[in-house]
């Protein structure tokens, strides 16, 4: 070891650990078996991503022989790296679930290889095989649900014209837009997704103006992909539109205009890592799934939506969880006329080509840049 | 427009539409700065009161099951930061800019605290007029679905420019702030004035954020704000301290706002940063032409940190 390299806070940070881990030792033995921290970018009630993940810390907390520990607001920084420290040093967590995209290069990989015996799982990284073997990275196939609501719809819409309002016209939202948009056309070969970016995850003005423009232009079904969907949804009903949520159930906001919508449901999928790791089974580096794997569903149909598009949607759910639908199937267009997927290319879902998407599929109206 | 569409005439109808929505707070922001300033002192921590307004109308909203109950409590929130503000710069020697800094760290920082259990209950909201029963195009028809506390902000900026010019309260904020030592040699507490102009500006600034949270984006969370605040605190300068130009910088701000996302729905889509930029790159323009190396700040009260 290069003891040129000890600062004074590794000092400081180790003596610590040192005194509150001999003074703590014997309770959290007693306590709890294991200690699982959650880190969050932004609020957990967000009633969007942030909440969706805390519901799942939450399915963790009624387990017996569990301490979860959270922090919410950790930005994206040298932060998320302390907030990492202070729970393996100072709480005893062994298994971290950072959630936000951005900690994982170079945040969580660096603390994963400082600390080899504490479990990292982050959410929507890219684990490669360079990375440390304690470290893992899960995401969720959410455009699977994304493509039920896009059938529902499809079927929903009198104007045959829909609305997406966006973030970033980053891979993820881009593959939610097209997968709406396909699942829409199936339903409807006419309908239209108008999409417009807001330019960040969280701009409430920004979006109530988009879902307004939206609805001026004709659309009448309305869903998105920012952090908190309550503006969008709330906004679009009291217009009298439709929607479809995003990231947890937002039906209670307007029970009538509520289709359905596309959830994650990681308080299926953090109960399961944590008996994997206690029955000493090893979580998968890189680990994806969609409906099939339970990792994301579909909200309960709203009243608005019909016994026609009902059937539709269950049909293709049904394949989807069988494994025999591919939704990315060539041949499919940009809307630029280009084809970006060849005929006879079926782009399955593990596909790691999906993950770079840069292109928005015919029958979107707007453009990445 | 038989198929209920009414294609680019969206652009000039959600500019029109979002001047009216989005305009509100910036407009109770600014008359309230306004009102602070004139009287010599700069409150910075408006953002913080803003935020803190629209938290305290929606969790009165909610408990109680009135909206204007709501606007109410978000006015006294504003008035109580707003003495907090006056009352810690009352002490010698401190800094107006640094304490509202202080203050509007302290004002978002309290209300995410206190408003975590408000995201997602639904509280009831406040009423819109409809102005637009005339017209069957529903899109105007939306346009012209207008708050009443925009039509108070909208009466409020031509009657305060009345006051400042005409009555004696107006007059005595306006010698606070051009000349302290002439306001004590006629009798009055400086620090008096300004700890009322401060909890005018404050209580208003609350109500401005009441807006937010009840009619327009229309729901408490902690991305809300996303800095309107310190822009209606700018929007002061911009428009020279002056009621009437605030009116019309917020209506500007507000239109600004609208043509990003308006634009996008059109299939206007290159460049839409910039279009999000608006706002801001407006500010530059209206500065830039404005500005004189030869004099200071026309409209400028003399007694501001800023300008003395």
């Amino acid at each position: 070891m290069d003891f040129g390299r000890i600062s004074r806070r590794h000092l400081l940070q180790g003596g610590a650990a040192l005194t509150l881990g001999s003074a703590l030792g014997v309770r959290s033995a007693a306590a709890a078996d294991m200690t699982v921290g959650f880190i969050y970018v932004g609020s957990r009630d967000d009633y969007g991503y942030n909440q969706a993940h805390a519901q799942g810390a939450a399915a963790l907390k009624k387990m017996s022989g569990l301490k979860v520990v959270e922090e919410e607001k950790v930005p994206e920084t040298d932060a998320v790296e302390k907030t990492m420290e202070s729970m393996i040093n100072l709480d005893g967590a062994t298994l971290l679930f950072p959630t936000s995209f951005g900690y994982y290069s170079p945040h969580v990989l660096k603390t994963a290889a400082k600390y080899p015996k504490v479990t990292f799982e982050h959410c929507g990284g890219l684990w490669t095989d360079k990375d440390p073997k304690n470290a893992g990275s899960y995401f969720g196939y959410i455009d699977e649900a994304q493509f039920i609501s896009g059938i529902v719809a499809g079927h929903s819409t009198k104007t045959g014209k829909l609305g997406f309002v966006a973030a970033k016209p980053i891979p993820q939202v881009l593959r939610n837009i097209n997968a709406f948009t396909l699942g829409a056309k199936l339903a409807n070969p006419k309908a239209t997704t108008q999409v417009i970016f807001t330019g960040d995850w969280s701009m409430p003005v920004k979006e109530a103006e988009a879902t307004n423009s939206l609805i001026d232009q004709g659309v009448d079904v309305l869903t998105c992909h920012v952090d908190g969907p309550k503006t969008m949804v709330e906004n679009a009903a009291k217009r009298g539109a439709m929607v479809c949520g995003y990231h947890v159930n937002q039906s209670p906001l307007a029970p009538k205009a509520y289709l359905t919508g596309a959830e994650w449901n990681w308080e299926a999928l953090y109960p399961k890592f944590v008996k994997m790791i206690q029955s000493g089974e090893k979580i998968p580096n890189f680990y994806r799934g969609g409906l099939k794997e339970e990792i994301v569903k579909c909200s309960p149909y709203g009243e608005a939506v019909s016994a026609e598009a009902r059937k539709h949607a269950d049909d293709i759910k049904a394949q989807l969880v069988a494994g025999t639908y591919t939704i990315f199937k060539g041949p499919i267009m940009d809307n630029k006329g280009k084809t970006v997927i060849a005929a006879g290319t079926d782009r399955g879902q593990k596909d790691p080509e999906l993950e770079k998407m840069d292109y928005l599929v015919e029958g979107v109206i707007g453009a990445t840049s | 427009m038989a198929d209920g569409t009414i294609g680019l005439w969206t652009v000039p109808l959600a500019v029109f539409g979002g001047a009216i929505r989005v305009s509100t707070p910036f407009l109770f922001v600014s008359l309230g700065e306004c009102i602070t300033e004139r009287s010599g002192r700069i409150n910075l921590g408006l953002e913080g009161t803003l935020v803190m307004g629209a938290m305290s109308a929606y969790g009165i909203s909610y408990l109680t099951g009135s909206p204007w109950l709501g606007v109410l409590a978000a006015g006294l929130a504003g008035s109580l930061l707003g003495a907090l503000h006056a009352g810690i710069c009352s002490l010698p020697r401190v800094n107006d800019i640094a304490v509202g800094i202080a203050l509007m760290l302290f004002g978002t920082g309290l209300a995410f605290y206190l408003g975590k259990p408000l995201i997602e209950p639904t509280a009831p909201r406040l009423p819109a007029i409809d102005f637009g029963w005339w017209s069957d195009i529903s899109q105007v028809r939306a346009a012209l679905r207008i708050n009443v506390l925009f039509l108070l902000g909208v009466v409020l900026a031509p009657i305060l420019g009345w006051a400042f010019r005409t009555t004696r309260w107006g007059l005595l904020i306006r010698t606070a702030g051009e000349s302290s030592d002439s306001a004590r040699a006629m009798g009055y507490s400086v620090l008096g004035i300004r700890l009322r102009a401060t909890m005018v500006g404050g209580f208003l600034a609350g109500i401005g954020g009441s807006f937010l949270s009840l009619f327009y984006p229309g729901s408490w969370n902690e991305g809300l704000s996303s800095g309107q605040g310190i822009t209606a605190v700018a929007l002061v300068i911009f428009a020279r301290w002056d009621p009437m130009l605030c009116l019309w910088a917020s209506l500007a701000f507000g239109g600004a706002a609208a043509l990003g996302p308006a634009l996008q729905s059109v299939g206007v889509t290159s460049g839409y940063h910039l279009f999000n930029a608006a706002p801001y790159i407006l500010t530059l323009a209206i500065m830039i032409i404005t500005c004189s190396p030869k004099r200071t700040l026309t409209g400028a009260p003399a007694e501001l940190s800023i300008t003395r």
